[in-house]
């Protein structure tokens, strides 16, 4: 087990939205604009490193009984502090980003990684398992926001794309061009997937 | 808020304000427990009953504990725990009272701790401030929305087995997209009553 192979195996092999398809419900409603992907990937970032690192720290004084409660009250702590620092300093990202915020708390990524990893793992590993898949979930964010943005409203990160003269596809930013993007998205990563393990047994 | 009658909450939860096309929660547990039209009827129910009891809960604790106290901070933390709670609690009254029930309905019990809708509901009856009848309308409703949309997506699939699908599109690409079908559907019901 080396430090960069579990830092780098959130982005593709592991990746918490298309590949664990974890945490779906704050993907399909923040991509609306990329700043809003960025600010919920950020918030999501922080939670996931700081509940990974608190639950290895204590990992060996929870009964393993009453684990998930435990896990959930430490996440709900740093969800809490989340939203008091972005209401305080980043308001009008906070009033976009909504109730999302605080459904943080309930975010399976968070408890998927401190059940699956975080409650096994030492510190430094928990620390860096919590980093990756923080940074993988944002790059998704990103990625996803951008298409978003881009065909539902013609600008990216509010820069102009394609002028003026470009009629948005309203539907984009509505909620059902959220599942289309993520739909087309995971087809495309499983048809990409297919012909390169079917390009491997070809060799 | 205050004078917006309960069964318009009611109606709007379940069509407008879908818990979960307009709003998207819950979408973990609707993509994995929506292959069989059984187990997504058991899963639905179960989620509107829990929303139900949750709301009613949270409400009271909320407005008549939390907010006097000065405590609105604490909000997250004993929702959950309010909601890991009931849910733990229904649990052993089924399994006490009910086998069938239990075989049926058990299974999905622990899901809904971690089931988004849940805490969803009472964070957004705490942001648009209902009263208390107010409230345990909207739960029931968005459960009622919630029960549909799985319902639907569940027959959908059930029939989808035996058609021929691109391999690429197979599992959840198909599902998501069908999802967003659905999705547009109920955009259309938007404009026939407005809650916000």
């Amino acid at each position: 087990m080396s430090p960069g192979k579990e830092l780098i195996k959130g982005f593709y092999t592991e990746n918490p939205v298309f590949r664990l398809m974890l945490g779906l419900c704050p993907v399909l409603a923040t991509s609306t604009s990329v700043n809003n992907g960025i600010g919920m990937g950020a918030a999501t970032l922080f939670v996931l490193v700081c509940s990974n690192v608190v639950i290895s720290l204590i990992r060996k004084a929870i009964p393993a009984k009453i684990r998930i409660p435990i896990f959930i009250m430490i996440i709900a702590t740093f969800v809490t502090i989340v939203d008091l620092v972005m209401a305080g300093f980043f308001p009008e990202l906070h009033e976009s980003l909504g109730i999302f915020i605080s459904l943080i708390v309930v975010n399976c990524i968070i408890l998927g990684r401190a059940e699956a990893y975080a409650s096994k793992n030492n510190v430094f590993y928990a620390f860096i398992d919590g980093l990756g898949m923080g940074l993988g979930f944002t790059l998704s964010m990103i990625l996803i926001s951008s298409i978003r943005e881009i065909l539902g409203n013609g600008t990216w990160l509010g820069l102009e794309v394609f002028g003026s003269g470009y009629n948005p596809v309203l539907l984009m930013i509505l909620s059902p061009g959220a599942f289309f993007t993520i739909g087309l998205l995971m087809s495309f990563l499983s048809w990409f997937e297919g012909r390169r393990s079917s390009c491997v047994t070809n060799f | 808020m205050i004078n917006l009658s309960p069964w318009v909450i009611f109606f709007a939860s379940i069509f407008t304000g879908n818990i979960l096309l307009t709003y998207f929660l819950g979408m973990c547990s609707f993509l994995s427990v929506s292959r069989q039209i059984n187990t997504a009827l058991g899963l639905g129910l179960a989620v509107t009953f829990v929303l139900t009891l949750t709301a009613a809960l949270n409400h009271v604790i909320y407005f008549r504990l939390l907010e006097p106290m000065g405590l609105e901070y604490l909000r997250y933390i004993v929702f959950i725990v309010v909601i890991a709670a009931t849910v733990q609690f229904i649990e052993m009254v089924v399994e006490r009272y009910s086998e069938a029930l239990y075989i049926n309905l058990g299974i999905f019990l622990p899901l809904i701790t971690v089931n988004c809708a849940i805490l969803g509901v009472s964070l957004f009856m705490v942001i648009r401030r209902y009263t208390f009848i107010q409230s345990v309308f909207f739960g029931a409703g968005s459960g009622l929305g919630w029960l549909l949309a799985i319902l639907a997506m569940a027959g959908i699939r059930e029939k989808l087995k035996e058609e021929r699908i691109p391999s690429a599109l197979r599992g959840p690409g198909i599902a998501l997209i069908i999802t967003g079908i659905m999705a547009m559907a109920f955009v259309g019901f938007s404009g026939i009553v407005q809650i916000q």
